[in-house]
């Protein structure tokens, strides 16, 4: 996993302010966080001199093939759809309370992360998982009730 | 999701919040059910199918043929619905009375004494649905629903809020699998797994019972008792507890006795209230169980004969086969072929088959009639009663040409 260091090495580190933040150091904590795309420090993108390091943020950046932004993968192929984290995870009971919360069919299906279709999990609104943002934490509720391990973090 | 949902016939679970999209008559997309549940609501929207001797023909031949066969027999077997109707299992009925016949369906070999000690009052039992409000303790023993029934941890007996329930599966409920092996279920229950060797269940019940009772838990396979300890405190514990019981409890014991017995001294001992739920696998399985028994006090097994009933194991469709007593079989939403030990199917090819069934199976292929059917809950309507005892009923969700199997067994008693 890459850490805030690491990425402060390979930033310009002139503290130029263009990206809004006081410090690299500070940018580069708003890229830990998901807050900043390496795009958004002008000089990196645009001066030839950074291209190296540029083009390397970006590969550590660039979401993992089949995963979502909170690095969350279905193997589709192994999900059979018995709905446990559809029902488990706390975003989806905070806010479907008596549909999906309670077993049931979703009543606000806009607002859930997972929903079952045909038979499989498809995870949609991932910025509302807890894993994402800022206040982020390490939660794991769809990971534990599945029981055919299909939905894993990257 | 605006409340127009379907209910879905794939297992004895009867999911009743299913929604669907349809195209051009298709059933397209399939939300909140499970893969079971799709690819059995995918399956319909076909063209009418009759069969004899495998070669096509128009419905009233096939019903002539087959009205023919059942007139002929003596002792004509009348087997399977366990996923037809409630009403197509009562015409069912009244047809095998009509004809003398021996009347059996898949519980005889499956959960059927458990259902038979059910309505008889034997134990106590509850509903899915107190489970999801109420439950805080529930047991897998020799199941395993996250296979056979995908919906059930998620919709009723685990995961779910409930109104007594609120704070959800990590604080309130316990789950416990107890099994030969490490089913799917068994990985979900983590440190509530208890595993025990093939054909320990009965012991294991007796050690339970001794130490709910206070006594030290032995077994001959030297099970760990602090263990049992703590399972028996756990059940102890309990203020809504429920057993779920699965054909691996079932096919392991001599009777149900012991496990009887437990669910009575655990009411005594726990805190609140124990029941007993058999895990019906077939969606109307119940539904066949509780009709003929308000019809004649059987589940299963039963030979009709100038409108009295006589029971006996003699009576089922593996002892009927076996011993030759049956000179025909109307078979209806099952493939006992495929199904059923070889040495006794084979004596099925020695008589003639007559299959009302959805899909093509074994059985359906070596038949002399087949009737292509409307799958119930897809193509045709009707009510069913879900393993828990509620009555369902659900309306179809796309149009057929094709007969349902009610229609097709009020046709064949009208031909005779």
């Amino acid at each position: 996993m890459t850490s805030t260091m690491e990425l402060y090495q390979l930033l310009p580190k002139t503290n130029c302010k263009e990206c809004g933040k006081t410090s690299c150091m500070a940018f580069a904590a708003g890229l830990m966080a998901r807050e900043f795309m390496p795009d958004d420090c002008p000089p990196l993108k645009n001066d030839p001199k950074y291209k190296e390091s540029y083009e390397k943020i970006s590969g550590m950046f660039s979401t993992t093939e089949g995963a979502t932004e909170t690095g969350l993968i279905v193997h589709e192929e192994l999900c059979f759809g018995c709905g446990n984290c559809v029902v488990a995870c706390p975003v989806n009971v905070a806010n479907d309370p008596y549909g999906a919360g309670s077993g049931k069919a979703p009543q606000k299906v806009e607002k859930l992360i997972l929903i079952i279709e045909d038979g499989i999990v498809k995870a949609q609104n991932v910025e509302e998982c807890r894993r994402f943002g800022k206040n982020k934490i390490l939660c794991n509720g769809c990971i534990v009730t599945c029981p055919v391990e299909a939905i894993e973090f990257v | 999701m605006e409340g127009n949902h379907n209910i879905c016939t794939g297992c004895g679970l009867l999911c009743d919040d299913i929604e669907v999209e349809l195209e051009k008559e298709i059933v397209n997309k399939v939300y909140t059910a499970c893969r079971v549940g799709v690819a059995h609501m995918k399956e319909g929207s076909r063209e009418a199918s009759f069969l004899v001797d495998g070669k096509p023909v128009d419905e009233p031949a096939a019903i002539e043929k087959a009205a023919e066969i059942l007139k002929n027999a003596k002792n004509p077997l009348i087997f399977g619905l366990g996923t037809s109707t409630n009403e197509a299992q009562k015409k069912a009925i009244e047809l095998a009375k009509k004809l003398n016949a021996t009347l059996d369906d898949t519980s005889s070999f499956c959960l059927g004494p458990v259902v038979e000690a059910l309505l008889q009052e034997k134990f106590k039992t509850c509903t899915l649905d107190d489970v999801r409000h109420k439950g805080d303790v529930m047991v897998f023993w020799g199941a395993d629903p996250s296979d056979s029934h995908p919906r059930h941890l998620s919709k009723f007996s685990y995961f779910p809020r409930g109104e007594q329930k609120q704070r959800g599966w990590e604080e309130e409920r316990t789950a416990i699998a107890i099994d030969i092996r490490k089913s799917h279920t068994a990985k979900i229950c983590g440190n509530y797994f208890f595993q025990i060797p093939p054909g320990g269940d009965a012991e294991f019940i007796n050690a339970l019972i001794d130490g709910v009772s206070g006594k030290l838990p032995k077994t001959s396979y030297g099970y760990p008792p602090k263990k049992l300890l703590e399972l028996a405190n756990i059940l102890k514990g309990a203020k809504f507890g429920t057993i779920f019981m699965g054909l691996g409890l079932l096919y392991s014991l001599e009777n149900l006795d012991p496990i009887i017995r437990l669910v009575e001294v655990l009411n005594e001992k726990a805190k609140g209230e124990f029941h007993l739920i058999p895990m019906v696998g077939h969606y109307n399985m119940r539904g066949f169980n509780q009709n003929l028994f308000a019809e004649t006090g059987y589940v299963n097994s039963v030979k009709f004969e100038n409108g009295e009933a006589k029971h006996g194991p003699e009576y089922s469709t593996v002892e009927a086969l076996k011993a030759k007593t049956v000179d025909a079989a109307l078979i209806i939403g099952s493939d006992p072929l495929a199904s059923l030990p070889r040495s006794i199917a084979k004596n099925l090819l020695d008589i003639p088959i007559i299959s009302i069934d959805p899909c093509e199976t074994l059985t359906s292929k070596k038949a002399k009639v087949y009737f292509g059917n409307a799958i119930s809950g897809v193509e045709c309507g009707g009510t069913a009663t879900r393993m828990d005892g509620v009555e369902v009923s659900f309306n179809p969700i796309i149009e057929t040409k094709r007969p349902s199997d009610e229609e097709i067994l009020t046709k064949l008693t009208e031909a005779l």
